[in-house]
């Protein structure tokens, strides 16, 4: 095995254990350890793909403030471990099905599409280079971009509406 | 054994040792900062400082270190486990991955240093996304803090850990925002390139065209400098931002609860990424290794600035040894300041022979940068000495009223001017 794919593998399974770690942990904030850990495993990933910006910018933005924002939060409702009830009965006999036939679906595509591994350490690929991103950001994808940002003022101005709202009362 | 060889030749193991060499020294300076701290803020509050342990306290730091080791480490009770061992971990890991991606002298020129035929360059590593790496482990580095704070299970870390990530997530945004500026006129992440484009130029032919005075390519960053300054203070949770461990208020913040060395590993992290900030300060603003003389057969001289700083400052050792009557001040001293004094004397002999005068032209570049670096270090210390503590709402007022308004507009005038220079 080649390095790279030691390490695809190794960032693999910390994502997937991340992940379960995430729902099966009781307490908020070792949930929200585990999602930094996949968001950080990711960004390997993205690494891995030569795709440096977005590996960069991933940890930046769901790794740092994202998810600073999530432990900040916890710890000022000072949110004690939840209990674990019964699962309901649409996840018993809904859910395993629906997971399976993700997975299945998942797996059929990567196997047409020849091989699960990604081909790693390229450089050829359009998300290789900070320049080409963005480039391409503000020419082909000008239009998602720009409405994007707007949505997220409209969502910063809505947030500060409700805020002052609440200081009049 | 022939792959272990094989190993012991390739360019993994050149890394392996490089990133040992750096975390000794680093992790040295960092102890002689505590002592160089505790000197300089005596001075300007009129006192002696250490000067117990060793001929100016010198071995003050040791003292330190092996107090460290030895107290009891106490676990309180009702803590979080896990969290509680991981938050110290994470400080010191992510402060001191940091510096893998810190250049600290340019690529030697010929004849290069090699290594079983790999170049020696003055950096761990070196990504075309230096500073974005540099940031997303000053976004990871909050976690550090506000774990300690949380699982310590008592009201004043979680008091601090709380001021703490809103602190750092706040003045984050100025931070990266501040630098922008000076990413559009080097037009490139690589901490490298952005060095490179500030050398080679003069203003006048005389001053250095660092971004903090050039108009090459842009504006002066002179905003963008003392927003970013302002902020990585704040990042680093020092004087006059460091309501994280505000001592009148919340005993000693985040680390109340740690002992032995734990504590000293949030010490360590602080004091790297103090290390951290002062070379960005010196990388992004002020012309990293460049040297501020304007290079020419006029200005040769300032080549031989290093020995004209060592030979005096051995002699001075030496003399100053001599005075003591213990063992290590009328031994060690004067043999500290004879190893400095030689190699001062040796780099000057570089005017008559090859080899040296080589050496003094490989080490120009780390000391200039070292040189500044020492400077913004003292900056640090000196804003310790001299300033009170913000109030917190002071505090957020200047980071989201002040500081990224201003950051947000430096951005675009530096923008218009690019843009108004490319299409001339």
């Amino acid at each position: 095995m080649s390095p790279a794919l030691v390490i695809f593998f190794v960032l693999a399974a910390l994502s997937v254990i991340g992940a379960l770690n995430v729902i099966l942990q009781k307490h908020p904030i070792h949930s929200a350890l585990s999602l930094i850990v996949v968001m950080v495993s990711l960004a390997g990933l993205y690494l891995l793909m030569g795709a440096e910006f977005v590996a960069a910018v991933q940890i930046i933005v769901y790794g740092g403030a994202i998810m600073v924002l999530f432990v900040f939060v916890i710890m000022l409702l000072n949110a004690g471990a939840e209990e674990h009830t019964d699962f309901s009965k649409l996840a018993k006999f809904g859910g395993l099905p629906l997971a399976l036939a993700l997975t299945g679906l998942l797996a059929a595509a990567m196997i047409h599409n020849g091989g699960a591994v990604p081909n790693a350490g390229g450089t050829d690929i359009p998300l290789a280079s900070t320049g080409k991103i963005s480039v391409m950001l503000f020419s082909t994808f000008v239009y998602p971009f720009e409405l994007t940002s707007f949505l997220i003022l409209v969502a910063i101005m809505g947030a500060l509406v409700l805020a002052q709202r609440e200081k009049k009362d | 054994m022939s792959s272990l060889i094989a190993f012991a030749e390739s360019f993994w193991a050149l890394t392996i040792i490089k990133i040992a060499l750096l975390l000794f020294i680093v992790l040295t300076v960092n102890a002689y900062l505590t002592w160089f701290e505790r000197k300089v803020v005596a001075l300007m509050q009129s006192r002696v400082g250490p000067h117990r342990v060793g001929p100016h306290g010198l071995l003050q730091p040791a003292a330190d270190g092996l107090k460290f080791l030895f107290k009891e480490d106490v676990m309180p009770a009702g803590v979080d486990k896990f969290v509680y061992l991981l938050a110290p971990f994470l400080a010191l890991t992510l402060a001191l991955a940091s510096l893998a991606v810190i250049p600290f002298g340019p690529k030697p020129l010929p004849p290069p240093i090699t290594y079983f035929g790999h170049q020696i360059d003055l950096w761990v590593t070196n990504p075309d996304i230096g500073l974005l790496v540099l940031f997303s482990i000053t976004a990871l580095g909050v976690y550090g803090v506000a774990l300690a704070g949380w699982a310590s299970n008592s009201k004043y870390p979680l008091l601090g850990g709380l001021r703490s990530s809103a602190q750092m997530v706040s003045y984050e945004l100025s931070m990266t925002m501040s630098v922008v500026g000076v990413l559009l006129m080097a037009n490139s992440f690589s901490l490298t390139k952005i060095i490179e484009a500030q050398s080679g130029r003069t203003i006048f032919g005389i001053f250095p065209a660092w971004n903090i005075i050039s108009f090459h390519g842009g504006v002066p960053q002179i905003v963008g400098f003392l927003c970013f300054l302002i902020s990585a203070i704040a990042e680093t949770n020092r004087v006059p931002f460091d309501l994280p461990e505000a001592e009148s208020e919340l005993v000693a913040g985040f680390h109340t609860e740690y002992s032995s060395f734990k504590f000293a590993m949030f010490f360590i992290a602080e004091y790297t990424s103090m290390i951290t900030v002062s070379s960005l300060c010196a990388i992004l603003f002020f012309g990293g290794w460049n040297s501020p003389f304007p290079s020419g057969p006029a200005w040769n001289f300032t080549l031989y600035l290093p020995s004209v700083i060592l030979i005096p400052f051995g002699l001075w050792v030496i003399s100053d040894g001599l005075k003591y009557e213990t063992l290590i001040g009328k031994i060690v001293l004067p043999l500290i300041g004879a190893g400095i004094a030689s190699i001062g004397a040796l780099l000057l002999a570089g005017i008559w022979i090859k080899p040296l005068h080589d050496a003094n032209d490989y080490l120009q570049g780390p000391f200039w940068l070292l040189s500044k670096i020492f400077f913004f270090l003292f900056f640090y210390v000196w804003a310790r000495g001299t300033l009170p503590r913000f109030r917190y709402d002071q505090l957020m007022n200047i980071g989201w009223k002040l500081l990224l308004p201003v950051s947000i507009a430096n951005v675009i005038v530096t923008a218009a001017f690019v843009l108004f220079r490319s299409a001339q």
